[in-house]
């Protein structure tokens, strides 16, 4: 496929001698929002980690936007237009609400867009303007997720690497996450990566998922297909 | 009462110098979670640095920039060529190395500038001046209470005000996040071990001169007090680290004053084991917000 905006094959990647994942391949087309499905332990943080640097990959290819993403550093990928929100979320907890925030456009050259990329933010996530001065220790879990959402988006990414944002969360709150995501892809083509344990959700705001079972990738499809095969459901999502 | 007040202001003076020490100390707890046992052979050799700088040229100040410059340049070295190398999986192998460091150094200093105390200099006049007939403060102490006071408030502006202290906690903070969102984390470390050797090396220039002058070990008193100082401050906070420190100056002025000279590394000790075994958290932990 031509002009996608990742394009990952073959990636085999672990930790120490055994691998984890095994030839994984998959498409993100830009504005495309493609699901990351699998049992616990079968590799889908390890997948994101794998794709943002945080692990190196022993073979296989990835390449963003046509150039291969090979040696870059974990540092330089925001700059690619790149932002991965780590499972547990990754709020610094000892920051305040607002120097986690800034701390997400610190690196663009932009002041301007930085300073109102972050003004949008707060709107977006009113409960976070009210708590601007506070610890990142003194949210809620919801309130915690947003932040991390936010931070990632302050940068302006093209492509979001999204580990497990419903964890911990009500539903209603993880409907709104994902509410939320599909409305980001309408007004600014942002692409997600979503890797998700909460498989119904995922697959309604979904156009394509990726089923991973022990580091392989074992069905690859449209969401709504995935959606309405019952054998696979059965065999590796569990309902 | 006299005597009260004179002991008080000593030991504040003093005290402020290991707040400095605990100071270096701290930055690279923060930054690294290791506790700098070379800080002090890493500030004796910049201090002699400076002492070859001063009688070649005669300048004080010359030697005492150079001296911060070394520092700073040590802390690099350090970080990059050795400290990076650690494996930190277990706390002992950073302290361990570390304390390898202080033979290579002190050894080193030993080979090229004799195991004999070589008296310095000071800038400034250390008789205290009398106000009311009390003997308070030197110019001295004053030039100590100025040194310490920018450093402070420096770093807290640093830390606290700008982008590159954002940078700089986020990255002790959260590492993994931090590279995630653009901060060279290796960057960081360096440029904590190098403020925080600049800092070491301040305080060593700083104290040298009123003990009996330089020599490779003549921090390894000092190190204790400041180490002590580090702790009942919490080792993770440049707050406690300051309280720290004048706790433990007003200590050492008040029982070598009242009781005697010899006591004092006790009452230090004392100190140390004390809160160890009451509030190993230090008294300015930050540690609940760590476990939250
Ligand atoms: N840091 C690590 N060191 C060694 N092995 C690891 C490490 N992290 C994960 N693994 C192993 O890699 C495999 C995949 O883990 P991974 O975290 O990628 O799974 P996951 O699909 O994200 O699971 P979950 O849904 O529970 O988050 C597991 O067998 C796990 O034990
Ligand atoms: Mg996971």
């Amino acid at each position: 496929m031509t002009g996608a905006l990742l394009q990952v094959d073959g990636l085999t990647a672990g930790y120490g001698a055994a691998p984890v994942l095994h030839d994984v391949g998959l498409t993100v087309q830009p504005g495309e929002i493609v699901a990351v499905l699998g049992a616990n332990g079968a590799g889908k943080t390890t997948l994101l980690r794998t794709l943002s640097g945080l692990v190196r990959s022993s073979g296989g290819r990835v390449l963003f936007d046509g150039a291969d993403l090979a040696g870059t550093k974990v540092e330089h990928l925001v700059r690619r237009g790149i932002a991965h929100v780590p499972e547990g979320r990754g709020v610094v907890t000892e920051l305040t609400v607002d120097e986690n925030l800034r701390l997400g456009g610190l690196w663009r050259r932009d002041r301007a867009d930085a300073r109102k990329a972050l003004d949008e933010v707060y709107e977006l996530f009113p409960p976070l303007a009210q708590r601007r001065t506070f610890a990142g220790h003194q949210l809620s879990g919801g309130e915690r997720q947003m932040l991390a959402l936010g931070r990632a988006l302050v940068g302006r990414p093209r492509l979001l690497l999204l580990d497990e944002p419903s964890l911990g969360l009500a539903p209603k709150v993880t409907g709104q996450i994902m509410a939320l995501l599909r409305d980001l892809r309408e007004r600014t083509g942002l692409a997600v990566l979503l890797v998700e344990q909460n498989v119904r959700s995922a697959l309604s705001i979904a156009d394509e998922g990726v089923v991973l079972a022990l580091g392989r990738v074992v069905a690859r499809n449209k969401a709504s297909v995935l959606r309405d095969d019952a054998d696979l459901r059965h065999a590796y999502l569990g309902f | 009462m006299d005597r009260f007040i004179y002991l008080t202001f000593d030991g504040l003076s003093r005290g402020l110098v290991y707040a400095a020490f605990a100071l270096a100390l701290v930055l690279i707890w923060r930054a690294a979670r290791i506790v700098n046992f070379a800080q002090g052979s890493m500030a004796v050799a910049a201090v002699y640095v400076a002492y070859s700088v001063t009688n070649a040229t005669g300048s004080y100040w010359l030697g005492f920039v150079v001296a911060l410059l070394a520092g700073l340049l040590l802390g690099v070295l350090v970080e990059r060529v050795v400290m990076r190398f650690v494996d930190h999986s277990s706390p002992l192998n950073g302290v361990v190395v570390a304390l390898g460091l202080v033979l290579v150094l002190q050894g080193t200093l030993g080979i090229i500038y004799g195991n004999e105390y070589q008296p310095v200099e000071t800038p400034f006049s250390r008789d205290a001046f009398e106000v009311g007939g009390i003997a308070m403060l030197s110019r001295y102490d004053l030039f100590v209470f100025a040194a310490v006071g920018t450093v402070v408030v420096v770093l807290t502006l640093l830390f606290t005000r700008t982008a590159i202290g954002l940078r700089m906690r986020a990255a002790a903070f959260a590492p993994d996040v931090s590279r995630l969102l653009g901060v060279s984390v290796g960057g960081m470390l360096t440029l904590g071990w190098a403020l925080a050797a600049a800092v070491g090396s301040l305080a060593g220039m700083l104290v040298v001169p009123t003990e009996l002058g330089v020599h490779p070990t003549a921090m390894d008193v000092v190190f204790v007090s400041a180490f002590t100082a580090a702790v009942v401050g919490g080792l993770d906070s440049p707050i406690g680290a300051v309280v720290g420190g004048l706790i433990v100056g007003l200590l050492l002025s008040y029982v070598s004053g009242y009781i005697d000279v010899t006591v004092a590394p006790m009452a230090i000790l004392a100190l140390l084991v004390l809160v160890l075994l009451g509030k190993p958290g230090g008294l300015f932990s930050s540690s609940k917000a760590r476990v939250a």
